[in-house]
């Protein structure tokens, strides 16, 4: 897999885990067992590999394995109830996409801000504190 | 006791205003000198900044190093652009997670706010990558369980 297509999913896959851990810990570890089931097939990293380039079509997934459609669909179905990817159907074709797992992402990102800098500023208090009695010493 | 405010201007930028019950001085102070940055600007509990070089003058180099407990970390380095002692702070600064995130634009300004500051900052909103990346090592040592069954899955 090229480097840059490691990285995305690697991120992608970080999406999910921070979803799960930080956001909304519970019922995760159905969430999470199934994505790490998903994962753990080169069939189906080779697919993710492949959709972090874009949306493709069942066929276009297909090509490049020698299996039969509902050889790959059940691959699929397996990346979709993991939440890693998203189909949808337009007319007979069947598309594939990475799940837009960064759709709330500016909310979490704001929301980890919010806590370290918080956590930060408290110690910054605590620390003008002891700034002003060491000044009231001299 | 004061509390922060955090909002987005538009999709770009961040701004962040917070009091403090000193005088901008002792704020301004502690955002530049390297003794007193090491002692407050620590994200995460249980994180410290073994490595803290500020040299608050234009031009001047910017680096922080944090430790995580159980071993890891991560750096940031910036230059100074802009310094008004002790009202207002611009520089820039990049994290390394290992790979560089795009550079980050802030400006901080110190009101004298009665017998307090105010403190405006004003930054980048980072790109969704980036943030993902940001999002990916914030995150407290929960994690460190899944990445290593991460890696023993060995994506390839």
């Amino acid at each position: 897999m090229p480097q840059s297509a490691d990285r995305i999913l690697r991120l992608t896959i970080t999406y999910l885990l921070y979803n799960d851990f930080v956001m909304l810990n519970t019922a995760r570890s159905a969430r999470l067992d199934a994505a790490f089931l998903a994962l753990a097939d080169p069939t189906r990293r080779a697919i993710l590999a492949r959709l972090t380039k874009g949306e493709a079509t069942v066929m276009e997934l297909a090509k490049p394995f020698d299996m039969s459609q509902p050889a790959i669909s059940r691959h699929l179905k397996m990346l979709e109830s993991a939440g890693l990817i998203a189909r949808r159907i337009d007319g007979t074709r069947r598309h594939c996409r990475l799940t837009d797992a960064g759709l709330d992402d500016i909310d979490q990102w704001l929301t980890m801000l919010r806590q370290a800098l918080e956590k930060n500023y408290e110690r910054l208090d605590e620390l003008l504190v002891a700034m002003a009695s060491k000044r009231g010493e001299k | 006791m004061s509390k922060l405010t955090l909002n987005t201007e538009g999709d770009r930028f961040v701004v962040v205003v917070r009091r403090f019950a000193a005088p901008p001085e002792a704020v301004y102070r502690a955002h530049t000198e390297p003794k007193l940055v090491q002692q407050w600007m620590l994200g995460p509990h249980g994180w410290t900044m073994p490595v803290c070089i500020s040299e608050p003058r234009p031009g001047g180099r910017i680096r922080y190093e944090w430790a995580m407990p159980g071993g890891g970390g991560f750096h940031l380095t910036g230059e100074y652009l802009e310094l008004e002692p002790y009202s207002r702070i611009v520089h820039v600064e990049r994290m390394f997670l290992p790979e560089p995130t795009p550079d980050n634009h802030i400006e901080t300004r110190f009101e004298k706010d009665g017998d307090g500051t105010l403190m405006t900052m004003r930054m980048t909103l980072p790109d969704a990558e980036t943030r993902a990346r940001m999002l990916a090592t914030g995150m407290e040592h929960g994690m460190e369980a899944s990445y290593q069954r991460l890696d023993k899955l060995s994506v390839s």
